[in-house]
């Protein structure tokens, strides 16, 4: 690639993507009123306004949200009550950011439900540097544990995590996919995850159809792989900046990003329609239908870029961009167009990643492609980084992995395995299951 | 709006604890990245290794000061090395994930619920500083820094915390002028030429992550002895992204960068907060609610992250000659 670009020309580039930054900023105001704003706010009662900090929940039986139920806060000589709205939510306001006790009256709950086993009440809350603090309390109706055989729990562990392993993969196919062409490790990739999915609820919010919220926001997620490579990645590429700055570049485009979608989408969860699903029987081994959806989406589109890749001109002309782009453009290959195209495409599967990881996980939350983004990761390292087909074979083994391990490991655990793996992994075969030997330290 | 009020809090952060721990953290840093081009993503891991094995070591065996900060020192040593064997041979952005790894490895670990015991998972521990506040020479009573005034406590806190700030630059500067900062300089502008004058570059890779961990560590220390607590959700990986920008504002490769970065990331998020509130308050801005305006001020930290790495890498000190990367 020829450095021929002047500085002006690059601080031109960028404050066109600050103009962007403050337009979309100063857009707050109008988007506040629509409908991605918490439901909370709405099921509040007085109390929680005469303070800025606030604890908070959604009380939710298997058959929908619970409502009328008596929440109370005490601590530090303050005593705070809350009814839980039509929607199950409940908030109550506290003077400080302290430890609290937080108790839910079980008189006040409907017939036939009561607190699944183990659910502490009351329990302390502590606020953690934020202005508001979640506890849920979960319900059951008499559960009663049951002793499934091994190899069938096995089985729908893996299961599921085949379902997980694909949702992952196809973001770890765009983080590939970018790596290969550009060099660029992308710690943005999780924003564009988070940005799916919030797309897609706020859509959905404005009264689409979930199918058309979730076509749009995928379109929404490629608009942004598009604005980053234009308004950012290309300038940066021509004026030749190093990959270790263009990584810390974008370390600040993550941090910016993921502040912007917290700014308009607020602190909490949400969730997407149809979040709740139910169970389908496959012979012996069960699993959600989302999860099933889950995994045929993924699957499908995961064969479609394969097919792309391999079959088609733009693929073949990607491969050989990822291999060598200097030999690439000496054969003709138009390098910036192919890397354009790859930011559009990484961009979608991101953003459908995300909104299948938003049923997964379930909800909806402004730091869910942060906690993603270390497995996608280690998919990426674990097939190689930078082959694509080592992404979707590493990207299956975590997602297995992951699930397989909350058999033995507790479940708040089970992403460190995962992690683990891909240090050992590196230890023993550094250029990961599908790379090819090179030097790589 | 009260400006006086606004520059005075803006005074305290210069010399907040708070501060003196993000600069020691950055200083950390600079030794890894600024001076041996060891790109560390996981510093929020060595900060909680070191608040996590001084709280630990004094709430469940009862140690004395002094054991428990060996204890957490030695612990972010023992988290150097196991991180450092499978890495260092990696080229910088492997480097990158497996620290950034390993360090939402030990906050996984201290948040499970398995461990309440000992970590007291997602709500930390606390009630561990008193050993360090019955060392505090000071009488009760008001000092003033400047126009600030505190209690002896903060008082303490901020003396030992700038203390260990002070000794530290000075380590870190004799270190980088001796001959074995020169070949670490050198490993940073060509490691094969280094390999080839017969230096061991695995060894002095080694060395100086101990050395920029055991930093982290103090900065752990410093940072979660004035608050009483530590929490997990205080070591996620923001918190390495937040010192990075620390250490490219003030320069990498310098002694007093991390220093100066740190104040001024400190100062401009305090005059930000005042500035914002303030205009809040008074009606000026009607569009951002308070919590609107706290997220304004970090989508500014990563924006300013963005134009520094693109416009002025070696910061405020550096030299553009000295950059770890060319």
């Amino acid at each position: 690639m020829i450095t021929l670009s002047t500085p002006a020309r690059i601080r031109r580039s960028l404050l066109l993507v600050l103009g962007f930054l403050t337009i979309v900023l100063l857009g707050a105001p109008a988007a506040q009123a629509s409908p991605a704003l918490p439901q909370a706010q709405t099921a509040s009662s007085v109390q929680a306004s005469e303070f800025d900090n606030r604890i908070g929940g959604v009380l939710r039986g298997a058959d929908g949200p619970i409502a009328d139920v008596t929440v109370t806060a005490t601590g530090d000589g303050f005593e705070g009550e809350a009814t839980s709205g039509p929607n199950g939510a409940w908030s109550i306001g506290v003077p400080e950011q302290g430890t609290y006790e937080v108790a839910i009256d079980e008189d006040t709950l409907p017939e036939g439900i009561t607190l699944a086993e183990g659910q502490e009440n009351p329990r302390q809350v502590t606020f953690a540097n934020t202005s508001s603090a979640t506890t849920l309390f979960l319900f059951g109706e008499g559960i009663v544990t049951q002793q499934t055989p091994f190899l069938e729990t096995l089985a729908e562990r893996a299961l599921a995590g085949f379902s997980f392993g694909l949702l992952l993969a196809l973001s770890a196919v765009g983080l590939s996919l970018i790596f290969g062409t550009t060099g660029l490790t992308n710690f943005a990739h999780g924003e564009m995850v988070t940005l799916g999915a919030v797309l897609a609820f706020a859509f959905a919010g404005a009264g689409l159809p979930i199918a058309a919220a979730v076509v749009l926001a995928v379109l929404g997620g490629g608009l942004l792989g598009y604005v980053q490579d234009a308004g950012l990645w290309k300038p940066l590429r021509r004026r030749g900046t190093g990959l270790v700055p263009m990584m810390i570049v974008s370390i600040g485009l993550a941090l910016a990003l993921r502040y912007i979608i917290q700014f308009f989408f607020g602190g909490a969860t949400q969730q997407l329609p149809g979040s709740q699903s139910e169970i389908i029987d496959l012979g012996s081994v069960s699993i959600s239908r989302n999860n099933l959806i889950s995994l045929i989406v993924s699957l499908v589109i995961i064969l479609a870029v394969a097919f792309l890749l391999l079959r088609t001109r733009i693929g073949k002309a990607t491969r050989a961009v990822a291999d060598n782009p200097a030999l690439a453009a000496a054969s003709g290959i138009d390098v910036d167009r192919v890397i354009r195209i790859v930011w559009v495409v990484g961009g979608m599967l991101a953003a459908l990643g995300g909104i299948l990881w938003a049923y997964y996980r379930p909800g909806v939350s402004y730091n869910m492609g942060q906690q993603i983004l270390l497995l996608i990761f280690a998919g990426v390292t674990l097939g190689g980084l930078g082959t694509v087909f080592g992404a979707l074979v590493g990207s299956i083994i975590v997602g297995l992995f992951v699930e397989i391990s909350t058999i033995w490991l507790e479940a708040d655990l089970k992403y460190v395995g995962a992690l683990l793996i891909m240090i050992l992994v590196l230890l023993f075969r550094p250029q990961g299951i599908l790379g090819r030997r090179e030097r790589i330290g | 709006m009260d400006f006086g009020n606004i520059l005075v809090n803006a005074f305290g952060e210069l010399i907040s604890p708070t501060t003196a721990a993000y600069a020691l953290a950055a200083l950390g840093l600079a030794v890894h990245f600024g001076y041996s081009g060891l790109l560390n993503f996981g510093q929020a891991g060595f900060m909680a290794v070191g608040a996590y094995g001084y709280a630990i070591s004094t709430l469940s065996f009862n140690a004395p000061l002094p054991v428990a900060v060996l204890v957490a020192l030695l612990a972010s040593v023992v988290f150097a090395i196991v991180l450092g064997i499978p890495t260092l041979r990696l080229r910088a952005d492997y480097l990158a994930i497996v620290t950034i790894a390993a360090a939402e490895i030990i906050r996984y670990i201290v948040t499970t619920n398995g461990l309440t015991d000992i970590t007291g998972s997602a709500n930390g521990l606390a009630a561990f500083e008193g050993g360090f506040f019955d060392l505090n020479p000071f009488p009760p009573g008001t000092y003033n820094i400047g126009p600030l005034g505190m209690n002896e406590r903060d008082f303490w806190i901020r003396i030992v915390g700038w203390t260990v700030v002070v000794l530290a630059c000075l380590v870190v500067w004799l270190l980088m002028r001796s001959p074995w900062g020169r070949v670490l300089k050198g490993i940073r502008e060509d490691e094969n030429a280094v390999r080839s004058l017969g230096k061991n570059v695995y060894a002095y890779k080694m060395q100086a992550l101990v050395i920029g961990g055991v930093l982290g560590s103090l900065a752990g220390i410093i940072f979660t002895l004035p608050r009483g607590a530590v929490q997990p959700a205080n070591y996620a990986t923001e918190l390495t992204f937040f010192l990075y920008t620390c250490l490219l504002l003030g320069g990498m490769a310098t002694v007093l960068g991390p220093v100066i970065g740190a104040m001024i990331f400190w100062v401009v998020l305090s005059l930000t907060q005042g500035l914002l509130y303030g205009a809040i308050e008074v009606g000026a801005i009607t569009f951002l609610s308070n919590s609107q305006a706290g997220q304004l001020r970090y989508i500014l930290v990563g924006v300013a992250l963005m134009l520094l790495m693109v416009f002025r890498p070696q910061g405020v000190l550096g030299n553009k000659k000295e950059l770890a990367f060319a």
